[in-house]
Protein backbone atom coordinates (compact mmCIF):
# COMPACT_ATOMS: atom_id res chain seq x y z
CA UNK A 1 0.00 0.00 0.00
CA UNK A 2 1.26 3.44 -0.93
CA UNK A 3 -0.17 6.29 1.06
CA UNK A 4 0.20 9.76 -0.33
CA UNK A 5 -1.02 12.84 1.47
CA UNK A 6 0.83 15.94 0.40
CA UNK A 7 0.35 19.65 0.04
CA UNK A 8 2.55 21.89 -2.01
CA UNK A 9 2.28 25.49 -3.11
CA UNK A 10 3.11 25.65 -6.80
CA UNK A 11 3.85 28.61 -9.00
CA UNK A 12 2.27 28.18 -12.38
CA UNK A 13 1.88 30.42 -15.39
CA UNK A 14 -1.43 31.73 -14.17
CA UNK A 15 -0.38 32.42 -10.61
CA UNK A 16 -0.06 30.17 -7.62
CA UNK A 17 -1.89 26.90 -7.10
CA UNK A 18 -2.04 24.45 -4.25
CA UNK A 19 -1.36 20.84 -4.99
CA UNK A 20 -3.42 18.90 -2.47
CA UNK A 21 -3.31 15.12 -2.82
CA UNK A 22 -4.73 12.47 -0.58
CA UNK A 23 -4.83 8.97 -1.97
CA UNK A 24 -3.98 5.38 -1.30
CA UNK A 25 -2.67 3.16 -4.01
CA UNK A 26 -2.52 -0.61 -3.90
CA UNK A 27 0.90 -2.10 -4.44
CA UNK A 28 1.23 -3.60 -7.89
CA UNK A 29 -1.40 -1.46 -9.58
CA UNK A 30 -0.94 0.68 -12.64
CA UNK A 31 -2.28 4.18 -12.15
CA UNK A 32 -2.92 6.56 -15.02
CA UNK A 33 -2.61 10.22 -14.06
CA UNK A 34 -4.95 12.30 -16.16
CA UNK A 35 -5.65 16.02 -16.29
CA UNK A 36 -5.09 19.23 -18.18
CA UNK A 37 -1.62 20.60 -18.54
CA UNK A 38 -0.67 22.61 -15.50
CA UNK A 39 -3.03 20.59 -13.28
CA UNK A 40 -0.13 19.27 -11.21
CA UNK A 41 0.49 15.84 -12.74
CA UNK A 42 4.21 16.24 -13.23
CA UNK A 43 4.57 17.87 -9.81
CA UNK A 44 2.94 14.83 -8.18
CA UNK A 45 5.46 12.57 -9.93
CA UNK A 46 8.35 14.79 -8.94
CA UNK A 47 7.23 14.83 -5.32
CA UNK A 48 7.04 11.02 -5.34
CA UNK A 49 10.49 10.84 -6.95
CA UNK A 50 12.04 13.13 -4.34
CA UNK A 51 12.92 15.77 -6.91
CA UNK A 52 10.49 18.24 -5.33
CA UNK A 53 9.80 18.64 -1.63
CA UNK A 54 6.20 18.90 -0.49
CA UNK A 55 5.35 21.62 2.03
CA UNK A 56 3.40 19.29 4.27
CA UNK A 57 2.08 15.75 4.52
CA UNK A 58 3.55 12.29 4.20
CA UNK A 59 4.40 9.55 1.72
CA UNK A 60 4.48 5.98 2.94
CA UNK A 61 5.45 3.08 0.73
CA UNK A 62 4.73 -0.34 2.22
CA UNK A 63 5.07 1.11 5.74
CA UNK A 64 8.39 2.71 4.86
CA UNK A 65 8.22 6.46 5.38
CA UNK A 66 9.67 8.37 2.43
CA UNK A 67 8.49 11.73 3.56
CA UNK A 68 6.81 13.06 6.67
CA UNK A 69 6.77 16.76 7.36
CA UNK A 70 5.62 16.31 10.97
CA UNK A 71 8.61 14.16 11.94
CA UNK A 72 10.95 15.85 9.45
CA UNK A 73 11.66 12.66 7.54
CA UNK A 74 12.83 13.21 4.00
CA UNK A 75 14.33 10.44 1.96
CA UNK A 76 16.31 11.99 -0.91
CA UNK A 77 15.76 10.80 -4.48
CA UNK A 78 18.91 8.68 -4.33
CA UNK A 79 17.54 6.57 -1.49
CA UNK A 80 14.05 6.00 -2.85
CA UNK A 81 13.37 2.87 -4.82
CA UNK A 82 12.01 4.59 -7.89
CA UNK A 83 12.39 4.40 -11.62
CA UNK A 84 11.81 7.78 -13.20
CA UNK A 85 11.29 8.37 -16.92
CA UNK A 86 10.83 12.06 -17.74
CA UNK A 87 9.00 13.28 -20.80
CA UNK A 88 12.13 13.81 -22.85
CA UNK A 89 13.72 10.47 -21.89
CA UNK A 90 16.90 12.24 -20.72
CA UNK A 91 19.34 9.61 -21.85
CA UNK A 92 22.94 10.37 -20.99
CA UNK A 93 24.32 11.63 -24.32
CA UNK A 94 27.92 10.74 -23.56
CA UNK A 95 27.24 7.06 -22.91
CA UNK A 96 26.21 4.21 -25.20
CA UNK A 97 22.90 2.38 -24.75
CA UNK A 98 24.68 -0.24 -22.69
CA UNK A 99 26.61 2.48 -20.85
CA UNK A 100 23.34 4.18 -19.91
CA UNK A 101 22.10 0.96 -18.34
CA UNK A 102 25.41 0.14 -16.66
CA UNK A 103 25.53 3.59 -15.11
CA UNK A 104 22.28 2.81 -13.30
CA UNK A 105 23.68 -0.29 -11.57
CA UNK A 106 24.06 -0.11 -7.82
CA UNK A 107 27.55 -0.62 -6.42
CA UNK A 108 28.28 -4.33 -6.52
CA UNK A 109 25.14 -5.20 -8.47
CA UNK A 110 25.70 -7.90 -11.06
CA UNK A 111 25.90 -6.72 -14.66
CA UNK A 112 23.68 -9.61 -15.72
CA UNK A 113 20.74 -7.29 -15.01
CA UNK A 114 21.91 -5.07 -17.89
CA UNK A 115 21.97 -7.98 -20.32
CA UNK A 116 18.60 -9.20 -19.09
CA UNK A 117 16.99 -5.83 -19.78
CA UNK A 118 18.76 -5.35 -23.12
CA UNK A 119 17.23 -8.68 -24.08
CA UNK A 120 13.78 -7.98 -22.66
CA UNK A 121 13.49 -4.56 -24.31
CA UNK A 122 14.99 -5.87 -27.54
CA UNK A 123 17.90 -3.47 -27.43
CA UNK A 124 20.76 -5.95 -27.70
CA UNK A 125 21.67 -5.02 -31.26
CA UNK A 126 21.69 -1.30 -30.39
CA UNK A 127 23.77 -1.57 -27.24
CA UNK A 128 26.92 0.07 -28.63
CA UNK A 129 25.08 3.05 -30.13
CA UNK A 130 24.89 6.52 -28.65
CA UNK A 131 21.39 7.88 -27.82
CA UNK A 132 21.65 10.57 -30.50
CA UNK A 133 21.41 7.98 -33.26
CA UNK A 134 18.28 6.24 -31.92
CA UNK A 135 14.64 6.78 -32.90
CA UNK A 136 12.14 8.11 -30.35
CA UNK A 137 10.75 4.67 -29.61
CA UNK A 138 14.19 3.17 -29.18
CA UNK A 139 15.22 5.98 -26.84
CA UNK A 140 12.07 5.43 -24.82
CA UNK A 141 12.87 1.72 -24.46
CA UNK A 142 16.37 2.59 -23.24
CA UNK A 143 14.93 5.05 -20.74
CA UNK A 144 12.49 2.41 -19.49
CA UNK A 145 15.17 -0.24 -19.20
CA UNK A 146 17.46 2.17 -17.37
CA UNK A 147 14.72 3.01 -14.89
CA UNK A 148 14.25 -0.67 -14.07
CA UNK A 149 17.89 -1.69 -13.51
CA UNK A 150 17.87 -0.95 -9.79
CA UNK A 151 14.66 -2.89 -9.34
CA UNK A 152 12.53 -0.05 -8.07
CA UNK A 153 9.24 -0.55 -6.31
CA UNK A 154 7.60 2.42 -8.03
CA UNK A 155 7.86 3.35 -11.70
CA UNK A 156 7.07 6.94 -12.63
CA UNK A 157 6.44 7.72 -16.30
CA UNK A 158 5.75 11.30 -17.35
CA UNK A 159 3.82 11.20 -20.63
CA UNK A 160 6.10 8.49 -21.87
CA UNK A 161 4.42 8.01 -25.23
CA UNK A 162 3.19 11.45 -26.21
CA UNK A 163 5.99 12.11 -28.69
CA UNK A 164 5.61 8.83 -30.56
CA UNK A 165 3.52 7.85 -33.55
CA UNK A 166 0.62 5.43 -33.07
CA UNK A 167 2.38 2.26 -34.09
CA UNK A 168 5.25 2.98 -31.75
CA UNK A 169 2.80 3.87 -28.97
CA UNK A 170 1.01 0.55 -29.17
CA UNK A 171 4.17 -1.47 -29.08
CA UNK A 172 5.58 0.59 -26.20
CA UNK A 173 2.38 0.23 -24.23
CA UNK A 174 3.02 -3.49 -24.40
CA UNK A 175 6.61 -3.04 -23.26
CA UNK A 176 5.44 -0.98 -20.31
CA UNK A 177 2.80 -3.54 -19.35
CA UNK A 178 5.41 -6.27 -19.66
CA UNK A 179 7.88 -4.68 -17.27
CA UNK A 180 5.10 -3.55 -14.96
CA UNK A 181 4.06 -7.17 -14.49
CA UNK A 182 7.44 -8.82 -14.75
CA UNK A 183 9.05 -6.67 -12.07
CA UNK A 184 6.02 -6.38 -9.85
CA UNK A 185 5.95 -2.61 -9.97
CA UNK A 186 3.51 -0.01 -8.85
CA UNK A 187 3.40 2.36 -11.80
CA UNK A 188 2.20 5.90 -12.29
CA UNK A 189 1.76 6.96 -15.91
CA UNK A 190 0.83 10.47 -16.93
CA UNK A 191 -1.33 10.14 -20.03
CA UNK A 192 -3.77 12.20 -22.08
CA UNK A 193 -4.85 9.33 -24.23
CA UNK A 194 -8.10 7.67 -23.18
CA UNK A 195 -7.48 4.60 -25.30
CA UNK A 196 -4.13 4.20 -23.64
CA UNK A 197 -5.65 4.58 -20.19
CA UNK A 198 -8.36 2.02 -20.92
CA UNK A 199 -5.82 -0.42 -22.24
CA UNK A 200 -3.23 -0.10 -19.50
CA UNK A 201 -4.50 1.34 -16.27
CA UNK A 202 -6.12 -0.41 -13.32
CA UNK A 203 -7.16 2.96 -12.00
CA UNK A 204 -7.16 6.49 -13.26
CA UNK A 205 -6.38 9.49 -11.11
CA UNK A 206 -7.99 12.64 -12.45
CA UNK A 207 -6.34 15.84 -11.28
CA UNK A 208 -7.74 19.28 -11.81
CA UNK A 209 -6.17 22.45 -10.52
CA UNK A 210 -4.04 20.58 -8.01
CA UNK A 211 -6.73 18.40 -6.47
CA UNK A 212 -8.03 14.91 -7.12
CA UNK A 213 -11.44 15.10 -8.78
CA UNK A 214 -11.89 11.37 -9.19
CA UNK A 215 -9.97 8.18 -8.64
CA UNK A 216 -11.20 4.78 -9.79
CA UNK A 217 -11.41 2.32 -12.62
CA UNK A 218 -11.32 4.06 -16.03
CA UNK A 219 -14.84 2.93 -16.94
CA UNK A 220 -16.26 4.32 -13.71
CA UNK A 221 -14.39 7.57 -13.99
CA UNK A 222 -14.93 8.43 -17.62
CA UNK A 223 -18.50 7.29 -18.15
CA UNK A 224 -21.09 8.51 -15.69
CA UNK A 225 -22.94 5.26 -15.62
CA UNK A 226 -22.09 1.66 -16.20
CA UNK A 227 -22.69 0.77 -19.79
CA UNK A 228 -23.51 -2.64 -21.07
CA UNK A 229 -22.73 -3.18 -24.68
CA UNK A 230 -20.85 -5.63 -26.70
CA UNK A 231 -18.39 -3.27 -28.38
CA UNK A 232 -16.88 -0.19 -26.90
CA UNK A 233 -14.36 2.19 -28.39
CA UNK A 234 -13.05 5.54 -27.35
CA UNK A 235 -12.14 8.09 -29.94
CA UNK A 236 -12.14 11.70 -31.00
CA UNK A 237 -14.86 13.54 -32.88
CA UNK A 238 -13.33 14.81 -36.10
CA UNK A 239 -16.43 15.95 -37.99
CA UNK A 240 -20.16 16.60 -37.50
CA UNK A 241 -22.31 16.81 -40.63
CA UNK A 242 -26.09 17.37 -40.66
CA UNK A 243 -27.98 15.04 -42.96
CA UNK A 244 -31.76 15.48 -43.17
CA UNK A 245 -33.14 14.99 -39.67
CA UNK A 246 -30.01 13.37 -38.22
CA UNK A 247 -26.34 14.12 -37.89
CA UNK A 248 -23.42 12.05 -39.09
CA UNK A 249 -20.59 12.12 -36.62
CA UNK A 250 -17.13 11.01 -37.73
CA UNK A 251 -15.12 9.54 -34.89
CA UNK A 252 -11.45 8.66 -35.09
CA UNK A 253 -10.83 5.46 -33.13
CA UNK A 254 -7.15 4.63 -33.17
CA UNK A 255 -6.63 5.09 -36.89
CA UNK A 256 -10.06 4.08 -38.08
CA UNK A 257 -12.68 6.62 -38.98
CA UNK A 258 -16.10 5.48 -37.80
CA UNK A 259 -19.32 7.19 -38.90
CA UNK A 260 -22.06 7.27 -36.32
CA UNK A 261 -25.58 8.59 -36.69
CA UNK A 262 -26.76 10.87 -33.93
CA UNK A 263 -29.95 12.78 -33.22
CA UNK A 264 -30.01 16.52 -33.15
CA UNK A 265 -30.01 16.52 -29.34
CA UNK A 266 -27.04 14.20 -29.14
CA UNK A 267 -25.15 16.11 -31.78
CA UNK A 268 -25.73 19.43 -30.05
CA UNK A 269 -23.66 18.20 -27.09
CA UNK A 270 -20.70 17.36 -29.27
CA UNK A 271 -17.98 19.40 -30.83
CA UNK A 272 -15.00 18.57 -32.97
CA UNK A 273 -12.18 17.36 -30.77
CA UNK A 274 -14.44 15.93 -28.02
CA UNK A 275 -13.37 12.61 -26.60
CA UNK A 276 -16.25 10.17 -26.97
CA UNK A 277 -17.06 6.54 -26.41
CA UNK A 278 -18.77 4.63 -29.21
CA UNK A 279 -20.84 1.74 -27.96
CA UNK A 280 -22.44 -0.77 -30.25
CA UNK A 281 -25.65 -2.14 -28.79
CA UNK A 282 -27.48 -4.55 -31.02
CA UNK A 283 -27.44 -2.88 -34.42
CA UNK A 284 -27.89 0.70 -33.34
CA UNK A 285 -24.73 2.33 -32.16
CA UNK A 286 -25.21 4.79 -29.30
CA UNK A 287 -22.92 7.68 -28.81
CA UNK A 288 -22.16 8.98 -25.36
CA UNK A 289 -19.98 11.93 -24.60
CA UNK A 290 -17.23 11.25 -22.11
CA UNK A 291 -16.71 13.50 -19.17
CA UNK A 292 -13.41 13.67 -17.42
CA UNK B 1 65.40 38.65 -29.06
CA UNK B 2 65.27 36.34 -26.05
CA UNK B 3 62.97 33.34 -25.69
CA UNK B 4 62.57 33.93 -21.93
CA UNK B 5 59.48 36.16 -22.13
CA UNK B 6 57.76 33.79 -24.58
CA UNK B 7 58.39 30.77 -22.37
CA UNK B 8 57.29 32.71 -19.29
CA UNK B 9 54.10 33.73 -21.07
CA UNK B 10 53.19 30.15 -21.85
CA UNK B 11 54.11 28.97 -18.36
CA UNK B 12 51.79 31.62 -16.94
CA UNK B 13 48.99 30.77 -19.35
CA UNK B 14 49.26 27.06 -18.67
CA UNK B 15 49.28 27.43 -14.88
CA UNK B 16 46.44 29.94 -14.96
CA UNK B 17 44.36 27.61 -17.11
CA UNK B 18 44.90 24.59 -14.86
CA UNK B 19 44.14 26.52 -11.68
CA UNK B 20 41.08 28.17 -13.23
CA UNK B 21 39.69 24.88 -14.49
CA UNK B 22 39.87 23.46 -10.97
CA UNK B 23 38.14 26.54 -9.55
CA UNK B 24 35.61 26.94 -12.35
CA UNK B 25 34.15 23.42 -12.30
CA UNK B 26 32.71 23.58 -8.77
CA UNK B 27 31.87 27.26 -9.20
CA UNK B 28 29.96 26.77 -12.45
CA UNK B 29 28.19 23.71 -11.07
CA UNK B 30 26.95 25.87 -8.22
CA UNK B 31 26.05 28.78 -10.51
CA UNK B 32 24.24 26.60 -13.02
CA UNK B 33 21.92 24.91 -10.52
CA UNK B 34 21.63 27.13 -7.48
CA UNK B 35 18.48 28.99 -6.54
CA UNK B 36 20.39 31.12 -4.05
CA UNK B 37 19.64 34.80 -3.88
CA UNK B 38 23.31 35.75 -4.01
CA UNK B 39 23.76 34.16 -7.45
CA UNK B 40 23.43 37.50 -9.33
CA UNK B 41 26.06 38.99 -7.05
CA UNK B 42 28.50 36.17 -7.69
CA UNK B 43 27.82 36.35 -11.43
CA UNK B 44 28.53 40.07 -11.38
CA UNK B 45 31.84 39.59 -9.62
CA UNK B 46 32.82 36.84 -12.07
CA UNK B 47 32.00 39.05 -15.05
CA UNK B 48 33.65 42.24 -13.75
CA UNK B 49 37.01 41.60 -15.47
CA UNK B 50 35.18 41.73 -18.82
CA UNK B 51 34.34 45.40 -18.39
CA UNK B 52 36.78 46.83 -15.86
CA UNK B 53 40.00 48.28 -17.21
CA UNK B 54 42.76 45.82 -16.29
CA UNK B 55 44.52 48.65 -14.51
CA UNK B 56 41.64 48.92 -12.02
CA UNK B 57 41.87 45.25 -11.12
CA UNK B 58 45.66 45.53 -11.05
CA UNK B 59 45.56 48.59 -8.83
CA UNK B 60 43.33 46.98 -6.21
CA UNK B 61 45.28 43.75 -6.30
CA UNK B 62 48.43 45.77 -5.81
CA UNK B 63 46.89 47.38 -2.74
CA UNK B 64 45.56 44.06 -1.46
CA UNK B 65 48.86 42.24 -1.88
CA UNK B 66 51.03 44.98 -0.39
CA UNK B 67 52.25 44.51 3.16
CA UNK B 68 50.49 47.63 4.34
CA UNK B 69 46.99 46.11 4.19
CA UNK B 70 45.43 43.44 6.39
CA UNK B 71 45.09 41.02 3.49
CA UNK B 72 48.58 41.65 2.25
CA UNK B 73 50.27 41.29 5.61
CA UNK B 74 48.28 38.10 6.28
CA UNK B 75 49.41 36.68 2.94
CA UNK B 76 53.05 37.52 3.39
CA UNK B 77 53.49 37.10 7.16
CA UNK B 78 51.22 34.14 7.87
CA UNK B 79 51.17 32.25 4.59
CA UNK B 80 54.58 33.36 3.37
CA UNK B 81 53.10 34.39 0.02
CA UNK B 82 54.79 37.35 -1.62
CA UNK B 83 52.56 38.30 -4.50
CA UNK B 84 53.88 41.64 -5.63
CA UNK B 85 56.40 41.59 -8.45
CA UNK B 86 56.54 37.80 -8.32
CA UNK B 87 55.43 35.06 -10.68
CA UNK B 88 52.95 33.62 -8.15
CA UNK B 89 51.38 37.06 -7.91
CA UNK B 90 50.93 37.02 -11.68
CA UNK B 91 49.20 33.65 -11.51
CA UNK B 92 46.75 34.86 -8.86
CA UNK B 93 46.00 38.03 -10.81
CA UNK B 94 45.59 36.15 -14.09
CA UNK B 95 43.21 33.68 -12.51
CA UNK B 96 40.98 36.54 -11.38
CA UNK B 97 41.34 38.38 -14.65
CA UNK B 98 40.47 35.37 -16.83
CA UNK B 99 37.71 34.06 -14.57
CA UNK B 100 34.79 34.93 -16.91
CA UNK B 101 36.50 33.35 -19.90
CA UNK B 102 36.54 29.99 -18.15
CA UNK B 103 33.28 30.28 -16.21
CA UNK B 104 30.93 31.53 -18.92
CA UNK B 105 31.34 28.73 -21.49
CA UNK B 106 31.20 25.97 -18.86
CA UNK B 107 28.23 27.52 -17.09
CA UNK B 108 26.22 27.88 -20.29
CA UNK B 109 27.20 24.35 -21.31
CA UNK B 110 25.82 23.01 -18.04
CA UNK B 111 22.68 25.12 -18.21
CA UNK B 112 21.94 24.04 -21.76
CA UNK B 113 21.85 20.39 -20.80
CA UNK B 114 18.27 19.26 -20.14
CA UNK B 115 17.72 19.39 -16.36
CA UNK B 116 16.10 15.95 -16.50
CA UNK B 117 19.49 14.40 -17.21
CA UNK B 118 20.69 15.48 -13.80
CA UNK B 119 17.47 14.48 -12.11
CA UNK B 120 17.41 11.02 -13.63
CA UNK B 121 20.95 10.46 -12.43
CA UNK B 122 19.85 11.35 -8.88
CA UNK B 123 16.92 8.93 -9.08
CA UNK B 124 19.42 6.27 -10.12
CA UNK B 125 21.06 6.67 -6.72
CA UNK B 126 24.04 8.71 -7.87
CA UNK B 127 25.43 11.65 -5.92
CA UNK B 128 25.63 15.14 -7.38
CA UNK B 129 29.40 14.81 -7.57
CA UNK B 130 29.27 11.51 -9.42
CA UNK B 131 26.66 12.96 -11.78
CA UNK B 132 28.93 15.91 -12.50
CA UNK B 133 32.02 13.83 -13.16
CA UNK B 134 30.50 10.92 -15.07
CA UNK B 135 27.62 12.57 -16.95
CA UNK B 136 27.58 16.36 -17.01
CA UNK B 137 31.22 17.18 -17.74
CA UNK B 138 31.66 14.50 -20.42
CA UNK B 139 28.49 15.83 -22.08
CA UNK B 140 29.84 19.36 -22.42
CA UNK B 141 33.31 18.67 -23.84
CA UNK B 142 33.02 21.46 -26.46
CA UNK B 143 32.25 23.99 -23.71
CA UNK B 144 35.17 22.77 -21.61
CA UNK B 145 37.49 23.04 -24.59
CA UNK B 146 36.23 26.55 -25.35
CA UNK B 147 36.76 27.63 -21.73
CA UNK B 148 40.27 26.18 -21.59
CA UNK B 149 41.39 27.73 -24.84
CA UNK B 150 39.83 31.14 -24.28
CA UNK B 151 41.48 31.30 -20.87
CA UNK B 152 44.82 30.24 -22.26
CA UNK B 153 44.66 32.71 -25.15
CA UNK B 154 43.36 35.52 -22.99
CA UNK B 155 46.16 35.05 -20.46
CA UNK B 156 48.70 35.22 -23.27
CA UNK B 157 47.21 38.57 -24.27
CA UNK B 158 47.25 40.01 -20.77
CA UNK B 159 49.04 43.30 -20.30
CA UNK B 160 47.58 45.83 -17.88
CA UNK B 161 47.17 43.58 -14.87
CA UNK B 162 50.61 42.08 -15.37
CA UNK B 163 52.21 45.47 -15.59
CA UNK B 164 50.53 46.68 -12.38
CA UNK B 165 51.22 43.57 -10.32
CA UNK B 166 54.35 42.11 -11.82
CA UNK B 167 56.26 44.97 -13.32
CA UNK B 168 59.00 44.06 -15.74
CA UNK B 169 61.44 41.70 -14.06
CA UNK B 170 63.26 39.44 -16.56
CA UNK B 171 62.71 35.76 -15.87
CA UNK B 172 60.12 36.49 -13.18
CA UNK B 173 57.37 38.73 -14.49
CA UNK B 174 58.55 39.89 -17.89
CA UNK B 175 56.04 38.18 -20.17
CA UNK B 176 55.96 38.65 -23.93
CA UNK B 177 53.35 41.42 -23.99
CA UNK B 178 55.46 43.46 -21.57
CA UNK B 179 58.61 42.71 -23.55
CA UNK B 180 56.96 44.10 -26.69
CA UNK B 181 56.06 47.31 -24.89
CA UNK B 182 59.59 47.53 -23.53
CA UNK B 183 61.21 47.04 -26.91
CA UNK B 184 58.96 49.61 -28.55
CA UNK B 185 59.80 52.12 -25.87
CA UNK B 186 63.47 51.49 -26.59
CA UNK B 187 62.69 51.90 -30.31
CA UNK B 188 63.78 48.30 -31.05
CA UNK B 189 60.98 47.72 -33.54
CA UNK B 190 62.63 44.63 -34.97
CA UNK B 191 62.65 42.83 -31.62
CA UNK B 192 59.14 43.99 -30.85
CA UNK B 193 57.99 42.60 -34.17
CA UNK B 194 59.59 39.23 -33.43
CA UNK B 195 57.68 38.86 -30.16
CA UNK B 196 54.49 40.19 -31.69
CA UNK B 197 54.66 37.88 -34.68
CA UNK B 198 55.23 34.81 -32.53
CA UNK B 199 52.27 35.69 -30.27
CA UNK B 200 50.09 36.40 -33.26
CA UNK B 201 50.94 33.14 -35.03
CA UNK B 202 50.54 30.98 -31.93
CA UNK B 203 47.23 32.40 -30.76
CA UNK B 204 45.85 32.30 -34.30
CA UNK B 205 46.79 28.64 -34.59
CA UNK B 206 45.30 27.76 -31.21
CA UNK B 207 41.98 29.45 -31.91
CA UNK B 208 41.75 27.98 -35.40
CA UNK B 209 42.38 24.52 -33.98
CA UNK B 210 39.56 24.99 -31.47
CA UNK B 211 37.04 26.02 -34.07
CA UNK B 212 38.03 23.11 -36.27
CA UNK B 213 37.79 20.60 -33.43
CA UNK B 214 34.55 22.00 -32.00
CA UNK B 215 32.99 22.02 -35.44
CA UNK B 216 33.74 18.35 -35.83
CA UNK B 217 32.66 17.59 -32.31
CA UNK B 218 29.29 19.19 -32.87
CA UNK B 219 28.82 17.23 -36.07
CA UNK B 220 29.64 14.09 -34.11
CA UNK B 221 26.90 14.88 -31.62
CA UNK B 222 24.28 15.41 -34.26
CA UNK B 223 25.12 12.32 -36.27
Amino acid sequence: MIEIKVQKELLSGTGSMTLDMDLQVETGSLIAVYGQSGAGKTSLLRILAGLMIADAGYIKVDDLVWFDSSSKVYLPAQKRRIGFVPQQYALFPNLTVKGNLEYALNKGQSTSKVDELLELMELANLQQQKPGSLSGGQQQRVALARAIIRQPSILLLDEPLSALDDEMRFSLQDYILKIHQEFNLTSFIVSHDLAEIYKMADKVLVIDNGTVTSFGAPEEVFANKQISGKYRFTGTVVNIVPSDEVYIISVLVDRNLIKVIATKDEASQLQKGNKVMVVSKAFNPLIIKLEA
Amino acid sequence: MEWGPIILTFKLALLTTVVLLLIAIPLTHWLAFTKSKIKPLVETVVSLPLVLPPTVLGFYLLLAFSGSTVVGSFLSNTLGLHLIFTFSGLVVASVLYSLPFMVHPIQSGLQNLPSEIREVSLTLGKSKFETLIRILLPSIKPSLLTGIVLTFAHTIGEFGVVLMIGGNIPGETRVASIAIYDEVEALNYGNANNYALILFALTFTILLAVYLINGKHLKGLVR
